[in-house]
């Protein structure tokens, strides 16, 4: 069985997301309004073959502690669904 | 005196580091490719030099973090030997959890490339023995995340327990907003870790060790982890 992992990475709140501030000014200066705060993350899809949720699910986590979120700075959450 | 320079893929200070270290210190200086496992008998000092590696992907210095020399470099300070990371090489220490926080864009979203001055905020290191405290010294700086941050009461304790040996200040000393190129918090441009072996700084003192380049401040660091190594003998 396939499974497919969509994991969203963002900056925890209280670190300075400088690239969602410069993004966020440009979106006034073009007229947006009652923009409150703005934030940039990361998106990482993959594509798993592993025959079962649990051990897709548990492959997910471990990516995700051992490089892909710095978990000073960062968090994440994902989707897993079967492909 | 050993010493080695890790060169990761996109590496591109590290010929300056190994010029510097064969000019100032006496012994032998050695490149070492990432994929090593192992570091050269008895390494007293290992830097991790400046660049690009693995072209900043993910997150700076987040894949050299993972390179299998970094196994090797970790039980070396683990035996309390020295380590250097300059500029990319504090990142990889970072994200090594071998020095604590973490760097993040500059606040003026700029990759910022010019001389400033940092401040020795204690001699009481095997990087700044030879200094003198809070002397002034004029280091280029080439980043574009060099923001030094950590959670507000981790930084109490580095500041408690005298981990912060660098902090950016004007030509006087003085420590100011404007000073503070990067937005770093506490104007913090070197730390070590507890134990004082392990120091990571954004300034390149490799690039201030050559008259010729415009200034010799850095050459105080290379005779001090010398001195220190003569004095304390090899661990």
């Amino acid at each position: 069985m396939s499974f497919h992992a969509e994991i969203i990475i963002t900056l925890k709140e209280g670190v300075l997301d400088t690239a969602g501030k410069a993004v966020s000014l440009s979106l006034r200066h073009l007229g947006h309004q009652g923009i409150r705060e703005l934030r940039i993350g990361r998106v990482v899809h993959v594509n798993l073959d592993i025959p079962e949720e649990k051990a897709a699910r548990a492959t997910v986590e471990t990516m995700c502690s051992d490089l892909l979120v710095n978990d000073l700075i960062e968090e994440y959450r994902y989707t897993l669904e079967k492909i | 005196m050993r010493s080695a320079v890790v060169i990761f893929p996109g590496s591109n200070c590290d010929q300056d580091v190994l010029r510097a270290l064969r000019e100032h210190t006496r012994g032998v200086v050695e490149p070492v490719w990432h994929a090593n496992e192992n570091l050269p008998k008895d390494t007293d000092l290992v830097v991790l030099p400046g660049g690009f590696s693995y072209g900043d992907y993910l997150r700076p210095g987040a894949m050299a973090a993972r390179s299998p020399i970094m196994k090797a470099v970790k039980e070396h300070a683990a035996r309390g030997r020295y380590v250097l990371g300059i500029c990319n090489g504090f990142q990889v220490l970072t994200e090594a959890h071998l020095l604590p926080g973490a760097l993040l864009p500059n606040k003026s979203l700029s990759f910022i490339c010019r001389p400033c001055h940092v401040r020795v905020e204690t001699t009481g290191s095997p990087f700044t023995s030879r200094y003198s405290r809070h002397k002034v010294l004029q280091f280029p700086i080439a980043h574009h995340e060099g923001l030094y941050f950590l959670p507000d009461k981790e930084l109490e304790e580095l500041e408690k327990n005298g981990q912060i040996i660098f902090r950016y200040v004007d030509s006087r000393g003085a420590l100011s907003e404007e000073s503070n190129p990067n937005g770093s918090k506490d104007n913090i441009a070197g730390i070590a870790n507890a134990e004082r072996n392990v120091l990571g700084l954004m300034p390149h003192p490799e690039r201030a060790s050559d008259p010729a380049l415009g200034g010799i401040d850095g050459i105080g660091m290379w005779h001090s982890i010398q001195s220190w190594i003569e004095e304390k003998g090899r661990k």
